[in-house]
């Protein structure tokens, strides 16, 4: 079956034996807009969780390396203060910060607070701003004491 | 769907009168995933704050400045706490995530299975060396 018109992806059903039959469908992605503010931070929160389990490994990494010894610990440092390990780093932050006020906004929404379409935005809109700040900030400390 | 409790302004519930009447909950862990996420997630905002501080404000430490920081019993206790909350939380946050895109059972199944496997050992790794650097 080739579709000639975007609607008709819609359209395309399977009964149970696998065969095809051309029936409404319960509406998916693409009746969505995906840049709509709402669903881009949802898929975010998840995307930022699983980039945060890289600085969980590194963490682990950077302990395991300061109890076994100088070189061990050295290695782990110079990696973490080279080119790559600066950008991961900068990486792991904003996706840290990212995934935890999101959190923050889901434990919100949890207790039953900010449902509401205007406070939707306003809290999305607060992570937003909040990353920026919190990871600019972060790396203002960084760079302060290095 | 029409809510029973006509006289509460605010429904407490979402079972169904039958359901209360058999007195029966989840044939399953019910809630149980879902509350431990949020659990793990309340405790994890102190102790990852606090981490985070630590690193951010001593970037230059040597070896011998890290170990003695994380060998120090109240150091110790909070990292030993941290390992094991973030771990938890990392694998039941990805088993959700593979639970809702793996697709034949056996692949999700294994899935789940690996990154547990690989969360357990990282934790346990990660509280040795703090074990031993306390002890």
């Amino acid at each position: 079956m080739s579709i000639q018109d975007a609607r008709e992806a819609t359209m395309l059903g399977r009964r149970t034996d696998g065969t095809a039959v051309r029936r409404p469908l319960s509406p998916h992605l693409q009746v969505y807009d995906m840049m709509q503010m709402t669903s881009a931070i949802s898929i975010s929160h998840r995307a930022t969780g699983i980039i945060w389990t890289v600085g969980a490994a590194v963490m682990v990494w950077w302990l395991v390396a300061a109890a076994s010894g100088p070189e061990a610990f050295d290695t782990v440092q110079w990696f973490l203060g080279s080119f790559l390990g600066i950008l991961m780093l900068m990486g792991v932050t904003a996706a840290a910060w990212f995934h935890t006020l999101a959190g923050l906004r889901h434990l919100v929404w949890d207790a039953g607070y900010g449902y509401d379409i205007p406070s939707v935005y306003k809290s999305g809109r607060m992570v937003l701003i909040g990353t920026a700040v919190l990871t600019a900030l972060t790396w203002l400390a960084l760079l302060i004491s290095w | 769907m029409a809510h029973p409790a006509a006289d509460t302004d605010r429904p407490t519930t979402l079972r169904t009168p039958l359901g209360r009447v058999r007195g029966s909950g989840s044939a399953k862990s019910g809630t149980h995933h879902w509350w431990m996420q949020r659990v793990t997630s309340m405790a994890l905002l102190p102790l990852t704050l606090w981490f985070i501080v630590v690193l951010a404000t001593s970037a230059g430490m040597t070896q011998v400045e890290a170990a003695l920081w994380i060998g120090q019993p109240f150091n110790a206790v909070l990292l030993l706490a941290l390992i094991g909350l973030t771990f938890h939380h990392t694998a039941s946050g990805l088993q959700v995530v593979i639970e809702d895109y793996a697709k034949p059972e056996w692949v999700k199944i294994a899935a789940v299975l690996a990154v547990k496997a690989v969360c357990a050992l990282l934790a346990l790794a990660a509280a040795l060396a703090v074990l031993r650097l306390a002890v």
